[in-house]
């Protein structure tokens, strides 16, 4: 699958306390969530987001708290996939577990700036920075984790394999 | 080739012999966790998924903490939700308003873990459990519904950073020096995927108190685990609190360690860590002066009774400075009731600080405390974020229980030594 879209781009250390502030995390309303996203580092954020659009970042993208409303948050505000130098661990589970795609590149991440058009083809892991002209490769995933994305996430893997009732 | 201790307690709860790092296993699980914050999206995942039955209602544990008693209706909604489901599920360990405490404080204390177990739990700070040489480690929602209707959890085996640790701490320096300092060192990525092993002859001389302080923060230098060897000091708190038979593991002599890092525990200082990274930390003195117009004592991190205790010895025949509020949170009705009875309650109450039930709370803005623009506090907890305890404008320093009661009373950040 391909994808494109203008992109997002933030630092070093995202957190998920500023991915989706605490006072938000009474309602877990998927839309609530997205409309508050990234406000506290970015308030014009879920304004300016589109559907299809891609978040850009440095390294240790979503340290912190295991609250698993930020990669909901992103993903329900549109976001197409998330590109960083790396992921903290409990965020990198919980996009794997929910379906919010996720690539390490910090080639990628290095390279493409807010506002660059970027194209995304999930199978081959190339990232192509069409505003520079640059390409890039992700690194695979994998194939037990992939396993999972392809059974559609974490719980459908479990009911396929017969390991819950 | 030799295993960590990590390694050995992921073998063991995967029916292998052995497991290298970076190996992708799946685990039996001994405890699965959740709060009123995780716990509700996890339970809407496990109804949405037409799951029926948990895998074993004596093996997780749901803890309403963060919000409670519920800050107002949306939280009063999760906490219902979280409840209708313990009851449907008849969950033996369910803590509620009067039984519950914060829950990496809770946990332990109830004897629910134990040396060589594997746990998960959709909250952060689960890694607090590896003080007592059990193999614990945080998740999300989806993991813990996935948890709660198998009984298991996939991981990758992580490669382990090893703290050697020798000396003694200096009076006033506590395990949450030690943490800090060790982020400051190596910083909020420094053992990111990794499982941080402590070791070494300095590992005798902390209480495990301060084991459990500084595992709880392994997760604020990315790890998935910080973990201790089980001596004396592990088996005394165990005695009481775990019936069950556990197992001991310990780290090979030829295990392998991505590296090693010395740790000469008399050579920490009172340390903090100013906004808005755990790793961006300072040592006292470089600080000293800095105004604070809140002081939080209490946490998963510090709201044990070593750390009430610490804190009234400081505030003893003291008082907090005028324009400062000092809120002092015990960690669970345990710590609670104890400290009633050694009189630290009526000796904060005198110093004109507050004492709240059990909750989160403050820590992550919650309620009982939430920052205002341009406030600073001083606070016990793990996390100085922007915008973690309340107002995007508002600033977190991070310290230990000594330090942020000196502080109270100073006005300005000291340790108790500057008095």
């Amino acid at each position: 699958m391909k994808i494109s879209g203008n992109v997002h781009k933030y630092g070093s250390n995202v957190d998920t306390d500023v991915i989706i502030p605490a006072r938000y995390l009474n309602v877990p309303d998927h839309a609530a969530l997205a409309s508050h996203c990234m406000e506290d580092i970015d308030a014009e954020f879920p304004k300016r987001v589109q559907p299809g659009d891609i978040m850009v970042a440095d390294w240790n993208f979503g340290c912190g708290s295991s609250r698993e409303h930020a990669p909901i948050a992103i993903k329900a505000s549109g976001i197409a996939v998330v590109i960083a130098s790396s992921f903290a661990r409990i965020f990198y589970r919980n996009c794997i577990n929910i379906g919010l795609p996720i690539m390490e590149c910090p080639e990628a991440a290095e390279g493409i700036e807010a506002g660059d058009k970027v194209s995304v083809d999930f199978d081959s892991g190339e990232i192509v920075n069409e505003t520079k002209g640059k390409t890039y490769h992700a690194a695979a995933f994998p194939a037990f984790i992939q396993d999972i994305i392809n059974a559609g996430g974490l719980l459908n893997s479990l009911k396929a394999r017969g390991l819950a009732e | 080739m030799g295993m960590t201790m990590t390694q050995k307690i992921l073998a063991a709860h995967a029916g292998k012999d052995y497991v290298c790092p970076g190996e992708l296993i799946e685990a039996k699980l001994d405890l699965v966790l959740g709060n009123d914050v995780t716990t509700p999206v996890a339970i809407t995942e496990f109804e949405n998924a037409g799951f029926t039955k948990v895998f074993d209602r004596d093996k997780i544990a749901i803890v309403l903490d963060h919000f409670t008693p519920c800050k107002d209706i949306n939280a009063a909604k999760l906490s219902q939700q979280a409840r209708n489901f313990a009851k449907k599920h008849q969950i033996t360990n369910f803590f509620d308003v009067g039984t519950m405490g914060i829950e990496h404080a809770l946990l332990p204390e109830k004897g629910l873990i134990a040396a060589g177990e594997c746990c998960i739990g959709a909250d952060s700070h689960t890694c607090t459990y590896g003080a007592l040489g059990a193999f614990s480690t945080g998740i999300g929602s989806t993991d813990m519904c996935a948890g709660m209707a198998s009984g298991r959890a996939w991981f990758k085996v992580p490669s382990a950073i090893r703290f050697y640790l020798t000396g003694e701490l200096r009076p006033w320096v506590s395990g949450k020096d030690v943490i800090l300092h060790i982020i400051g060192r190596i910083g909020v990525d420094g053992a990111l995927y990794k499982s941080m092993e402590f070791a070494g002859p300095g590992v005798a001389s902390l209480s495990v108190d301060d084991r459990f302080t500084i595992a709880n923060m392994a997760i604020e230098a990315g790890a998935k685990n910080g973990i201790f060897p089980v001596d004396e000091k592990t088996v005394e708190y165990m005695k009481d609190r775990v019936s069950r038979p556990y197992t001991v593991f310990e780290a090979d002599p030829d295990a392998e360690y991505e590296k090693t890092i010395e740790i000469d525990l008399s050579a920490i200082e009172p340390t903090v860590s100013l906004p808005h990274l755990p790793s961006n930390t300072r040592t006292v003195k470089e600080v000293s002066g800095m105004e604070i117009q809140q002081c939080v004592i209490g946490s998963c991190t510090n709201g044990r009774i070593s750390d009430l205790r610490i804190a009234a010895k400081v505030l003893e025949g003291r008082h907090v400075a005028d324009y400062v509020r000092c809120i002092v949170i015990p960690a669970t009705q345990e710590v609670y009731m104890q400290a009633l009875k050694e009189g630290l309650v009526e000796t904060f109450i005198h110093a004109g600080a507050v004492v709240s039930t059990p909750t989160c709370g403050p820590c992550l803005g919650g309620h009982m405390g939430v920052l205002y623009e341009g406030e600073r506090a001083i606070s016990t907890t793990n996390r100085n974020f922007v915008g973690r305890m309340g107002h995007v404008k508002s600033e977190v320093v991070l310290a230990s229980p000594a330090v942020a009661a000196a502080s109270a009373v100073k006005g300005t950040i000291c340790t108790p030594e500057d008095l």
